[in-house]
């Protein structure tokens, strides 16, 4: 009883801290904020009052010890359906301002025009989508692989609504206006401050589970998880150095100005893709890939140098971002060096992906899923073979600031963050939620195909689009002026921006059918069809051959 | 000590020990599994993630 009213206590402590803030805000943006703050207290403090067990404590008896030969996976179940959530929330976003750029009347004034929407769709894309898959499954492979119960799950239900607590008030703040200016880090100093707090918590829960392990061996992935925490948390800390004008307030300066902003900034932008983006869902990759195969990883030791090799190199690759910028000169060409160089352990890890299915790969015909996870390594090698390419000074002078850069991005975001974890979520629904199997394997099947020609209707028609912007920028005439305009450009484009909001469509449906899957999944239905691949029987053959009789 | 002086030193640091230093330890990490017995120890920790499969239960 005394732990129920002193929980109470604490949130009607934040509740009325919240209100003060709202009160004495210096700009309507941070009293918004703060008045999502109070909405999350009030729901803290409703939870807290009406879900112990009263009559448990009327009788003065513990609460239940947790058993800790089952593993806990609440969490990862809110985690997964928090993924599709989110999920679903990005894609619209981007159909939205894919649709805003080509046709400008969609842009709707203040609050959803594309300066807003456009970091909305970033940061629920990654942040949101792939931060709760990375959060879930780094949660179920840390206990598989450890062969342990998760440590602290008290904390691991707060690292989760934490994070949904950051990605609420980071939306909704852009929404109003509220931005740094940093891409990738638009959150002001006070929702950086938070997502700190929620972020060494992950640390402790993730690292706790790993000091708790019954097997001797980490297994690879949850090194990729760990550096993925790891690594972010310094990033974090770094990048959003700032002095807040007020302490009611939702303004900040950065710490570094100038130059030095500028590579704080895309070391920061550049390992965000390397370690959020990349080590983290390799993590997933070396789990889920040969768990859904059946067949161990092609090389453990080929994992093991990739992993070093992805550490000791992505640091290094961000000042690729700033080519022919104020930024020494040795320091873009460092960039650009390391850049090529981590062609080598992303193309290792890929093909020690994709030689996982050594043997099996006639599973492919029958398993929608393999093939999702396999269109992501083929994706993974693509973009990382692109990536450095455009990282070369010469290439990069034609493709910088250009839509190619964008076709790089979501080759890389679609194909192999998007594919991977929708495989996760494939893999993991049916397993969280005690069915047989995904309601339709056939559904999975039509969202791998959407997906596919979505993308690559994105890619290609960004490809066109980026190398066409870039040469018509570059193109001088007979007396030495710039022939073309950059309203000229833009006009030049405009078919290939209505293209890859196609592209956009496409993918969206995949996610839509995907959603109606394990809706259905979780109600527990099973949806009555044909399987996917079935050898041909013909009953009317199936009889000895009798000759002929003499006529 | 001013700044442009310990710029100097750390940047001079930076592409000599450092950078040695950094080598050294990524061959080092590189080679660890192809120590003698690496690989029996790697194909057990590859095939670890199948001793189980019932989520514990």
């Amino acid at each position: 009883m005394v732990t129920v009213l002193s929980r109470a206590g604490i949130w009607l402590a934040l509740l009325l801290a919240s209100i003060l803030a709202m009160v004495g805000a210096k700009d309507t943006g941070f009293a918004i904020q703060m008045g999502i703050v109070a909405l999350a207290t009030v729901i803290g403090l409703w939870v807290s009052i009406s879900k112990p067990d009263y009559s448990r404590l009327a009788n003065g008896l513990a609460p239940p010890v947790a058993d800790q030969s089952k593993y806990y996976d609440d969490v990862i179940r809110w985690g997964v359906i928090a993924t599709v959530f989110w999920g679903m929330a990005g894609f619209i976003g981007g159909l939205l301002i894919a649709t805003q750029l080509s046709f400008p009347v969609f842009n709707f004034e203040p609050y959803l025009n594309f300066g807003r929407l456009r970091p909305l769709h970033t940061s629920a894309v990654i942040f949101a989508f792939g931060g709760n898959a990375l959060i879930a499954t780094s949660f179920y492979v840390v206990q598989r692989t450890c062969r342990a119960r998760l440590a602290f799950p008290g904390l691991a239900r707060f690292v989760f609504w934490g994070y949904q607590l950051f990605i609420v008030l980071a939306a909704t703040g852009y929404l109003l206006g509220i931005t740094q200016g940093k891409e990738y880090a638009e959150p002001e100093w006070y929702v950086d401050i938070w997502l700190t707090v929620v972020w060494v918590a992950y640390l402790i829960v993730f690292g706790g589970t790993i000091l708790k392990r019954s097997e001797p061996h980490i297994y690879v992935a949850n090194w990729f998880y760990l550096s993925f925490i790891i690594t972010v948390a310094m990033l974090h800390l770094v990048n959003n150095l700032a002095i807040p004008v007020s302490f009611l307030g939702s303004h900040s300066v950065s710490y570094f100005g100038g130059v030095q902003g500028a590579l704080v900034q895309w070391w920061y932008g550049h390992n965000a893709v390397g370690f959020f983006l990349t080590a983290g869902f390799l993590g997933m990759m070396y789990y889920f890939v040969p768990k859904q195969a059946q067949r161990p990883v092609y090389s453990y030791r080929l994992s093991i140098i990739h992993f070093w090799a992805l550490i000791f190199l992505y640091i290094w690759a961000g000042p690729h971002h700033l080519h022919y910028t104020a930024l020494p000169d040795w320091a873009q060409t460092l960039g650009m060096v390391f850049s090529v160089m981590l062609w080598m352990p992303s193309w290792g890890g890929m093909i020690n992906g994709l030689m996982t299915l050594n043997g099996a790969w006639d599973k492919l015909r029958t398993d929608p899923i393999l093939r999702m996870f396999v269109m992501s390594l083929a994706f993974y090698g693509m973009s990382t073979f692109e990536g450095p390419m455009m990282a070369i000074k010469s290439v990069n002078s034609l493709s910088h600031y250009t839509n190619w850069t964008i076709g790089h991005v979501h080759s890389g975001a679609l194909g192999w963050n998007g594919m991977v974890t929708f495989g996760a979520i494939y893999y993991l629904v049916p397993r969280l939620w005690g069915r047989e199997r995904m309601y339709s394997l056939r559904m999975v099947n039509w969202h791998f195909w959407t997906a596919t020609i979505g993308i690559v209707f994105y890619a290609s028609s960004m490809w066109v689009a980026g190398i066409t912007q870039g040469l018509m920028w570059r193109e001088y005439g007979a007396d030495g002026y710039l022939v073309n305009s950059f309203a000229d450009a833009v006009a030049a484009i405009h078919p290939m921006y209505v293209l890859r909001a196609l592209g956009g469509v496409l993918y969206l449906s995949g996610a839509c059918i995907m959603t109606f899957n394990v809706w259905k999944t979780i109600a527990g239905s099973l949806r009555d069809e044909a399987p996917m691949y079935n050898i041909d029987h013909h009953a009317a053959a199936d009889h000895p051959l009798v000759a002929a009789q003499a006529a | 000590m001013n700044a442009t002086a310990l710029y100097d030193a750390l940047r001079h640091f930076a592409d000599s020990w450092g950078l040695a230093a950094m080598v050294v330890c990524f061959v080092a990490l590189c080679a660890w599994p192809f120590r003698r017995g690496g690989r029996q120890d790697s194909d057990v920790a590859a095939k670890m993630i199948f001793e189980e499969d019932d989520n514990g239960k």
